[in-house]
């Protein structure tokens, strides 16, 4: 059933994510891989507009998908899904993280799961670079960007929407 | 009660609305709100609640919000902390959706989404290397960065499975390290 699949797949998701948003686009490729719910490029917009639209990546995503997948009820089961794990921990054990959340076993683990999240990241970017990065006109932009935070503070939200009109600009041309 | 019930959904809300990037660009509405304006919780104390919600699986901005959600108000002010956090995504969200299907086609949202790409590509990066600052400076850590990398990008192995190993390793190393001291 379509709704349990969803629920479980972002449960899963939720619950294994440390680290936010980034983190966890290798855990949702996996799922929508084995789950055959939509292809790489598919996946990319996703990120794209996940980005670009309020709010924290990982509820945004788990509503894309529930809603490309499953209509507006696979909206709401997969971001249900995604939040639950850490409200479920955060009501019920949150006077031990209160209690334990600086005691050196603690942080001797979050010292391990650490550069794994780290490592969990750069491979989001790899495995998204892999697919559109040898289309020139994407690799024009990337690298135009690169020359432009060189000189300039740029907010993440900004950057989408120079990048945007990027894309216009060296399609046009 | 009910007053203070309401004044917490909105004021999650609102930083829902407000942030764009995910939820490190929310911390510093968070400490505004919850902090500057309601003085619900002390800047020293929401500093110890940024760190839980990182230690906590989950997205940092929903974390946060259930954390000072239950601080506020208990269990139920961390649910209605939660949704409202949450609700403006659903529904934004779920309105492009409704209407992305009819434009998804149309090529000026192709040309968009050739350069969006390449901005996805470099924040992803950009917050590998931030966070890498912090988590990979040792031989041992570095190990663990390139072997995740390696697994992820080469195999079917589940990062789920390397998240666990990353963990035991922590542990194993604090047992070690008391062992030795004892």
């Amino acid at each position: 059933m379509i709704f349990l699949d969803l629920f479980i797949a972002f449960f899963k998701i939720g619950l294994f994510s440390f680290g936010g948003g980034y983190a966890m686009i290798p855990l949702i490729s996996e799922e929508i891989a084995n789950h055959g719910w939509m292809n790489e490029a598919e996946f990319l917009q996703i990120i794209g507009i996940a980005e670009m639209t309020p709010g924290s990546i990982a509820i945004n995503a788990a509503t894309f998908i529930g809603f490309q997948t499953a209509g507006l009820l696979g909206a709401l089961v997969a971001s249900l899904g995604v939040l639950l794990p850490s409200l479920l921990i955060i009501l019920f054990i949150s006077a031990f993280f209160f209690k334990y959340s600086r005691h050196p076993l603690m942080k001797k683990i979050f010292s391990g799961i650490r550069p794994v999240v780290t490592g969990l990241i750069f491979s989001a970017g790899l495995l998204i670079a892999k697919e559109v990065i040898f289309e020139i006109r994407t690799l024009i932009v990337f690298l135009a960007l690169l020359v432009i935070i060189k000189f300039v503070k740029i907010h993440p939200i900004m950057l989408i929407v120079l990048a945007a009109g990027g894309g216009i600009i060296v399609n046009i041309f | 009660m009910l007053n203070r019930m309401l004044k917490l959904f909105f004021s999650f809300f609102k930083i829902g609305i407000f942030t764009f990037g995910g939820g490190f660009a929310m911390i510093p509405l968070i400490e505004k709100e919850i902090v500057d304006r309601r003085k619900w919780i002390h800047r020293e104390d929401i500093i110890d609640l940024f760190a839980i919600s990182q230690s906590i699986p989950g997205a940092v901005a929903i974390n946060t919000a259930t954390l000072v959600g239950y601080k506020v108000a208990g269990r139920i002010g961390a649910i209605i902390a939660t949704l409202g956090v949450a609700l403006p995504s659903i529904v934004i969200i779920s309105l492009i959706a409704i209407f992305f299907g009819e434009i998804a086609d149309m090529k000026i949202v192709a040309w968009i989404f050739t350069g969006i790409n390449a901005a996805v590509i470099f924040l992803i990066f950009h917050a590998s290397l931030r966070m890498g600052k912090v988590a990979v400076k040792d031989v041992l850590t570095t190990i663990i960065f390139i072997v995740t990398v390696v697994v992820v990008v080469f195999t079917d192995i589940s990062p789920i499975i390397l998240i666990i190993l990353g963990g035991l390793i922590g542990a194993g190393l604090y047992y070690l390290e008391k062992g030795d001291r004892v």
